[in-house]
């Protein structure tokens, strides 16, 4: 498998399926694992993280759920496709930095994927589409069980995982639910959620993680502490966190419903046209046009079109996505032609 | 207008920074202005933890001198080099540093004692060996901690388990 090959293929978190998914975009579960005693990736020299790349390389083709995965070295990847991994939610943006001693490995599904020398020795996700965070946890629990069998991964038992950074020490899980609130936004609720997220610990970031602003009415909600409590521990103190969001956005969408129907749906309709004839359009605009067109969706008021190919929207209209549809490097003004026309021969098409 | 950064792409972002009330005005494009993003995050980060460590219980001046010398025998970092870059050097660090780490994790997540799953080898190693040891490092942290109930407790534990195998 190619990087090319994942350009014609619809990522499973992308499917827009799963429980709650006219709300809940995505479930992720990070896990950080170090080798013991190996210096951290920042510390480590050349050799050092050699060794490691190839010991973790050797693992992950003992693992069944990885053997078949594709497995590339950051050095033998240009920028674009780096980036276009960046935007598949595949490679973290930190680790696409640098290329020295790094790789990634991506199962065909689009659902695994593992990060070697980031900023720990391994940062491995699992990804899946809709509210789902226990059923992601099964699946990452088992690849870390097998990845255990083969390598040392440094561990006290009173600490837990040791990890290069003290704020993953334990667990060193972090769970993310990527959510779409729009009628929060609309109804200006968001900051007040926003702010008791953030006072019950739980952090809030961008469609694309850390130092990343939230835009088009996307928020990824994570835990914060992964010390002094066990996984499931953590993983239903997000569920009842997100159970909540959920419900205020059920109800702010409905209120909308009930008091503003005519304006919302004049929003939507005109997000929908403007999709569906502009000529030129920019990477903002777009995620907020199809921002609403998908609360359109979900509410039945825009009814010829599913969650599926809005999702894909999302994801084709980024840059490096944009440039792998052509082909070729494409500047910024190039981008925003080619993004309007690609949206344009989606929505006709449907 | 152009990037100050970059100098190629249109600025699109505009940010004014206040450092040590000298104020500077940057203009950014997409790109640079989400790398500048990420960077400032880090900063904050570090500044926190920074913040946190400097308070460390309220320590003596010269205790805090002591703390920062201390060096990681494996990979060489010494706990003023953690502070700097808010990063440990290796596992090693964490038993290095671990007197001056405890009340910093208790800071950052609330507690210091990890609850959750073990690496699937460890669980299923020779119980006894790992038991008595790992009794013993309890026992060691138990005290650093003062929690002297839980420290009598273990010695208790550990007395029966050697008198156990000794049997």
């Amino acid at each position: 498998m190619r990087v090319d090959d994942l350009l014609n293929h619809t990522s499973e978190w992308l499917k827009g399926t799963g429980p709650n998914s006219d709300i809940v975009i995505s479930s992720r579960i990070r896990l950080a694992r170090n080798i013991k005693d190996m210096p951290f990736p920042h510390r480590a020299n050349k050799n050092q993280s050699q060794e490691v790349l190839s010991a973790i390389k050797e693992a992950i083709d003992k693992t069944e759920d990885l053997r078949s995965a594709m497995f590339l070295k950051l050095q033998d990847m240009d920028g674009v496709d780096k980036q276009f991994l960046v935007e598949r939610h595949l490679m973290s943006y930190e680790h696409a930095k640098t290329s020295d001693s790094k790789a990634v490995a991506v199962d065909s599904d689009e659902i695994i994927s593992l990060m070697i020398n980031e900023e720990d020795h391994i940062r491995m996700q699992v990804m899946q589409s809709g509210f789902n965070l226990f059923e992601t946890f099964n699946i990452i629990n088992k690849i870390d069980d097998v990845l255990s069998e083969y390598l040392d991964f440094a561990f006290l038992s009173d600490l837990g995982y040791l990890t290069a950074c003290p704020t993953n020490t334990g667990t060193a899980m972090r769970g993310s639910v990527m959510l779409h609130l729009p009628a929060l936004v609309m109804t200006r609720q968001i900051n007040r959620i926003l702010a008791a997220i953030t006072k019950l610990s739980f952090t809030t970031r961008g469609l694309y993680g850390e130092g990343t602003e939230a835009s088009g009415n996307f928020f990824q909600v994570s835990n914060q502490m992964s010390l002094g409590h066990p996984e499931e521990e953590i993983i239903n103190n997000i569920n009842g966190l997100i159970r909540q969001i959920i419900e205020q956005e059920e109800q702010a969408r409905q209120a909308l419903i009930a008091q503003a129907r005519s304006m919302l749906e004049d929003r939507i309709h005109r997000s929908l046209g403007t999709l569906e004839s502009a000529h030129i359009i920019s990477s903002r605009e777009t995620i907020e046009l199809l921002s609403l067109v998908r609360l359109g969706c979900d509410l039945g008021i825009v009814k010829d079109l599913t969650r599926r190919t809005i999702n894909e929207l999302f994801i084709l209209t980024q840059p490096a996505h944009l440039q792998k549809i052509k082909g070729r490097k494409l500047s910024v003004e190039e981008r925003d032609v080619e993004r309007a026309e690609i949206i344009r021969s989606k929505l006709q098409r449907r | 207008m152009l990037c100050d950064l970059c100098g190629k792409n249109q600025a699109t972002v505009h940010l004014t920074e206040i450092i040590d009330e000298q104020m500077t005005e940057l203009h950014l494009c997409e790109e640079c202005s989400r790398q500048k993003s990420v960077q400032m995050e880090q900063q904050f980060g570090l500044a926190d933890l920074l913040a946190g460590l400097a308070e460390l219980g309220g320590k003596a001046a010269e205790d805090k001198e002591v703390a920062e010398k201390v060096k990681c025998p494996n990979c060489e970092l010494t706990y003023d080099d953690f502070k700097k870059i808010g990063r440990l050097g290796c596992s090693e660090c964490y038993t290095s540093f671990k007197k001056y780490l405890l009340p910093l994790l208790k800071k950052i997540h609330g507690s210091s004692r990890h609850l959750g799953k073990l690496p699937k080898v460890k669980a299923a190693l020779s119980k006894k060996v790992s038991e008595l040891d790992d009794l013993r490092h309890r026992l060691q942290v138990a005290i650093e901690r003062e929690e002297f109930e839980e420290a009598a407790n273990l010695r208790d534990q550990i007395k029966e388990l050697e008198i156990r195998e000794r049997g």
